[in-house]
């Protein structure tokens, strides 16, 4: 692990919670509001961190264990990103697969802990967001072949770092498209609009946020702060499939790191600020479309 | 000049008729009709005697192939003209104008096909042949003639798209060979040069397309529907001179690739739809209650008969061409009849119509002739084109084809028969007693009839040569 | 992969895939239009020089498949007070993966059929797509109009393989290739007009008054 790379994992942690206050900041001054500050999150952790949990009478282990895994799980798959453009702290051939299985295996602990109370609205909740993975997990796996495809590589570490750039001059094209549609999934996996309207308070039409709706206190901290990981784990993925970091100096990559995070944060509030959110049957639709793209993306390759 | 006379003069006369508006110009629109259908059929004749030229850079020429459909479509529309004079007065569909505009401006665009030697020219006539030909198909302006209109364009439309990429790729496979592009005779004399995949892919595209027009299996499905729906006078035309302008696209391509030495390739294809095609018709006509939908089958019968000639070759394309002008003849000849019998009774199902021997005596009897005539029975002539494709399939070692053949045909002729039989024979529905047929009613069918007896018994010298070397040029034999 | 023209037909399928996937008719409409806009700009940069007759093509086609038809289609909408729903008969889903397949059938049927001494490689693939979109849109939605959309994209994917054939094919036939189209969809507006008139709907599946 060198030096950079853990560097760039913790800018990464610390700075995961700015993100969503940037896309929330963006979007309220696109609609002409001053809107929440932008590091509201860590407010939030804070006033949570102090709190006390409460537990209902009809959970189990299971609905405490639920944040906790989630949490390892997500900072787990943050040791597979290269986030310094070069080389991830963990590497493996085929370590995408465990990449996207360690991010399902986060919401497959929450949306368990959700079930495990019992109430219809957490169910309802939890079969939304399990649909739309169905759809999302494919797309993503598209997307990731295509940049094997590209690069040639089989490791993140490669698909995302110094292969990457050399794959931009052959095949912009596909790469573009794989870009995209990894924005979309990034918009759909955590619960953006259109898929999700985070904002939402009518528990009918609630899906991550129903999920999580009887944790509390420092339980809470922990999946506020999770989501906010995952949001800067995609926008990573996304940013270093669109500005491959290799050649770029230690301290250069990981400010390059940061203002790319920082850029698809602004560029998920300009998207919540100018659609609605979708209908519930039109997001396998969307997904679909995603992982046309990225099929697309693929012919083009192996054209 | 002759051959810009014969495309132009019917479209002026189309725009001419269109441009009187009013009930009181429909004599003088009748009668250019049918003025023009003359003279159309005087400068064809002409043409038999003193071959024209090749006109503009060799655009457009007259070949054996193309003079053989030319002149049928002449005769037929000139059959067609006298009808329409009867037909007119009785009938009276919203004024005529488009009606006769329309038929005008089908002559001068099937006229475009036949004489075309480019092969982009031949396509753009045979897309106008849809466009004037479907005001007359919806003429009568009610559900069921929309319904028609409608799948007739859309999946004309579509045929014509396919034909139309299939003349790209065409042009593509000439693209490294010398000569004018898509010209018939530097494509013919070039053939060898041709880019085979562009061409296999030309002619698979091209067949569908043309096929489409054609009315072969599996695009026929517009057939019934358009020719039970239109007007008779425009089945009959459609039937007899636009399938027959469409074979033509379907055999020069078919010439291009023989010349290329793609027979192995292309004569399976043939096979197949031709086969489709009669197995198709076989099916559909036993338990036909109408007698154009009858006849429209029929049609995709003949089309497929057309489409076996031409693959099986050697005598095989004789026959075909032969058959051509047969089944041309007959089918006009049927429609017509038919159309005489929707006049007096007013409906072409067979439950409305019996004993048409003893109401319309002459139709009666025009009809059950016609029978015989389309199911290829001797004397008529289309006995001889079926029997000499027969000869063909058994010459060319396909014993099993002939035999198919020969058990389709059969089905087709008992299907035949009974709807039409039963419409013949029997005591007439409403009872009623003789009525009268008018003269123009008559004419042009007893026209046809005689000239597909004709056929039958004796071919003139001239018509011969040009059949033979037709059959030639489609890389058969004459026999 | 940096120039122009393959970019613009990287969007003519995205286009496809936008015809395939929504459900909102005039976002179908809206799509055939930017295909039309992109077919007339690739005709300006496929030409081998500029010249007049290149520019009044391009222009022509601009005008008449991004500009005429497009407005014709809405009106007809307005006319015959359509549904504004695009009413499948494959669900979106399926179409977005059939159209997925005919890309790659494009490009598999591509690599059998080479093109020597041609600069685009994409183009015959890309052409040989969007024609087979067009046939999935045409035999896959129940309403005329939508039927004559993908009438439309067929006819996008034919003219855009007539691009490969500049030289050789003669104006009047580019020029015939815009008329028909321009006439073909104005029969089918008057004749969609009617069936909204007699069946009070442009459910294409209603025509099943004449069978066998």
């Amino acid at each position: 692990m060198s030096r950079n790379a853990l560097i760039s994992l913790i800018v990464l942690l610390v700075a995961a919670p700015l993100l969503p206050g940037i896309a929330l900041k963006t979007k309220s001054v696109l609609t002409g509001r001053r809107g929440a500050p932008v590091l509201q999150v860590y407010y939030d952790l804070w006033k949570l961190g102090w709190k006390r949990s409460v537990y209902s009478a009809t959970t189990t282990w299971i609905f405490r264990a639920g944040p906790a895994v989630m949490l390892v799980s997500l900072v787990a798959a943050a040791l597979f990103l290269p986030l310094d453009g070069r080389a991830a702290p963990a590497a493996f051939a085929g370590d995408l697969v465990a990449f996207a299985a360690l991010l399902a295996l986060g919401r497959f602990a929450l949306v368990l802990a959700g079930l495990d109370t019992g109430s219809s609205f957490e169910g309802m909740g939890a079969s939304r967001e399990v649909t739309f993975a169905t759809f999302a997990e494919p797309a993503l796996f598209l997307c990731l072949i295509a940049l094997v495809l590209a690069t040639g590589e089989l490791s993140l570490s490669g698909m995302l770092g110094a292969p990457l750039a050399a794959a931009w001059t052959r095949a912009p094209a596909s790469l573009s498209l794989v870009g995209i549609s990894l924005f979309v999934l990034l918009l759909v996996e955590n619960s953006r609009v259109p898929a999700d309207d985070p904002a939402t308070h009518l528990e009918l039409t609630m899906i991550h946020e129903v999920i999580v709706l009887d944790h509390g206190g420092p339980d809470l901290a922990v999946i506020l702060y999770s989501s906010a990981l995952k949001l800067a784990l995609f926008a990573a993925l996304v940013a270093s499939v669109f500005v491959p970091r290799a050649r770029l100096g230690a301290a250069a990559s990981v400010v390059a790191l940061l203002a790319a995070l920082i850029l698809v944060s602004a560029a998920v509030g300009v998207v919540e600020s100018a659609m609605a959110r979708l209908r519930l049957t039109r997001v396998p639709q969307l997904l679909a479309g995603a992982g046309a793209l990225a099929c697309f993306g693929i012919v083009l390759l192996l054209a | 000049m002759r051959l810009l006379a014969i495309c132009l003069l019917p479209a002026l006369g189309a725009v001419f008729a269109f441009a009187l508006s009013g009930r009181r110009f429909g004599a003088a629109r009748v009668s250019t009709l049918v003025g023009i259908a003359a003279v159309h059929l005087v400068l064809v004749a002409t043409l038999w005697l003193h071959p024209a030229p090749a006109a503009f850079g060799g655009w457009m020429g007259q070949d054996a192939l193309g003079l053989i459909v030319l002149s049928l479509t002449s005769v037929l529309f000139f059959a067609t003209a006298l009808y329409a004079v009867g037909y007119l007065r009785r009938e009276r569909p919203r004024g005529g104008r488009v009606f006769v505009g329309g038929l005008l401006g089908f002559l001068a665009a099937t006229s475009l096909v036949a004489l075309s030697q480019h092969l982009a020219l031949l396509w753009v006539g045979l897309e106008a042949t849809t466009f004037t030909v479907a005001p007359l198909i919806f003429h009568r302006h009610d559900r069921r003639s929309l319904e028609a209109v409608w799948k007739y364009l859309l999946i004309s439309s579509v045929g014509i798209a396919l034909a139309l990429l299939g003349i790209f790729f065409l042009a593509t496979a000439q693209s490294g060979a010398a000569g004018r592009p898509l010209l018939l005779p530097d494509l013919l004399a070039h053939a060898r040069d041709l880019h085979p995949a562009w061409l296999r892919a030309a002619f698979l595209f091209l067949l569908a397309g043309f096929g489409t027009k054609m009315g072969l299996a599996p695009l026929h499905t517009w057939k019934p529907d358009t020719y039970g729906e239109a007007p008779s006078l425009v089945s009959g035309l459609m039937a007899g001179a636009l399938t027959s302008c469409a074979f033509l696209g379907v055999a020069r391509i078919t010439q291009v690739t023989m010349a290329a030495g793609m027979a192995p390739f292309v004569q399976p294809v043939l096979l197949g739809f031709g086969l489709l095609s009669l197995a198709v018709a076989a099916i559909f006509i036993i338990g036909q209650s109408d007698v154009k939908r009858l006849l429209a089958y029929s049609s995709v019968e003949h089309m497929g008969l057309l489409v076996l000639g031409l693959g099986l070759g050697g005598i095989g394309a004789y026959g075909t061409v032969l058959h051509v002008l047969n089944n041309g003849l007959a089918k006009a000849w049927l429609f017509l009849v038919a159309g005489n019998v929707v006049l007096a009774t007013g409906s072409s199902a067979a439950a409305a119509n019996r004993g048409l021997m003893r109401t319309l005596p002459v139709s009666g009897a025009l009809l059950v002739l016609g029978l015989f005539a389309i199911t290829g029975s001797p004397p008529f002539g289309l006995f001889q084109s079926e029997f000499t494709i027969l000869r063909a399939a058994v010459g060319a070692g396909h014993p099993w084809i002939a035999a198919a053949m020969l058990v389709f045909l059969a089905v087709i002729f008992v299907g035949m028969a009974l709807l039409i039989l039963e419409m013949a024979l029997g005591d007439p529905t409403p009872p009623a007693t003789r009525a009268r047929e008018s003269w123009w009613l008559l004419a042009g069918p007893v026209a046809l009839a005689t000239a597909v007896l004709m056929l039958g018994v004796y071919i003139p010298a001239p018509l011969q040569h040009a059949l033979a070397s037709a059959a030639t040029a489609l890389g058969g034999l004459a026999p | 992969m940096h120039t122009a023209p393959q970019v613009a037909l990287l969007f003519i399928v995205l286009m496809n895939f936008a015809v395939l996937g929504t459900s909102r008719l005039s976002t179908c409409i809206r799509a055939v239009a930017v295909q039309g806009l992109l077919l007339g700009v690739l005709a300006l940069l496929l030409a081998p020089r500029f010249s007049l007759h290149t520019g009044v093509l391009a222009l022509g086609t601009i005008v008449v498949k991004a500009v005429t038809l497009p407005w014709f289609l809405a009106w007809a909408i307005r006319e015959a007070a359509v549904r504004r729903e695009v009413e499948p008969l494959v669900g979106f889903n399926a179409s977005l993966l059939l159209g997925v397949l005919a890309v790659a059938l494009a490009f598999a049927i591509a690599a059998r059929l080479p093109l020597p001494g041609m600069q685009q490689e994409l183009l015959v693939p890309v052409s040989l797509a969007t024609v087979i979109t067009g046939f999935i849109v045409l035999t896959a939605r129940r309403k005329a109009l939508t039927q004559v959309v993908g009438y439309l994209v067929l006819e996008n994917g034919i003219y855009l393989f007539g691009l490969t054939q500049t030289e050789s094919m003669p104006f009047l036939l580019e020029l015939g290739v815009l008329l028909d189209l321009f006439v073909v969809v104005f029969i089918m507006g008057i004749v969609v007009f009617h069936i909204n008139r007699e069946f009070d709907s442009l459910d294409s599946a209603r025509l099943e008054e004449l069978t066998d």
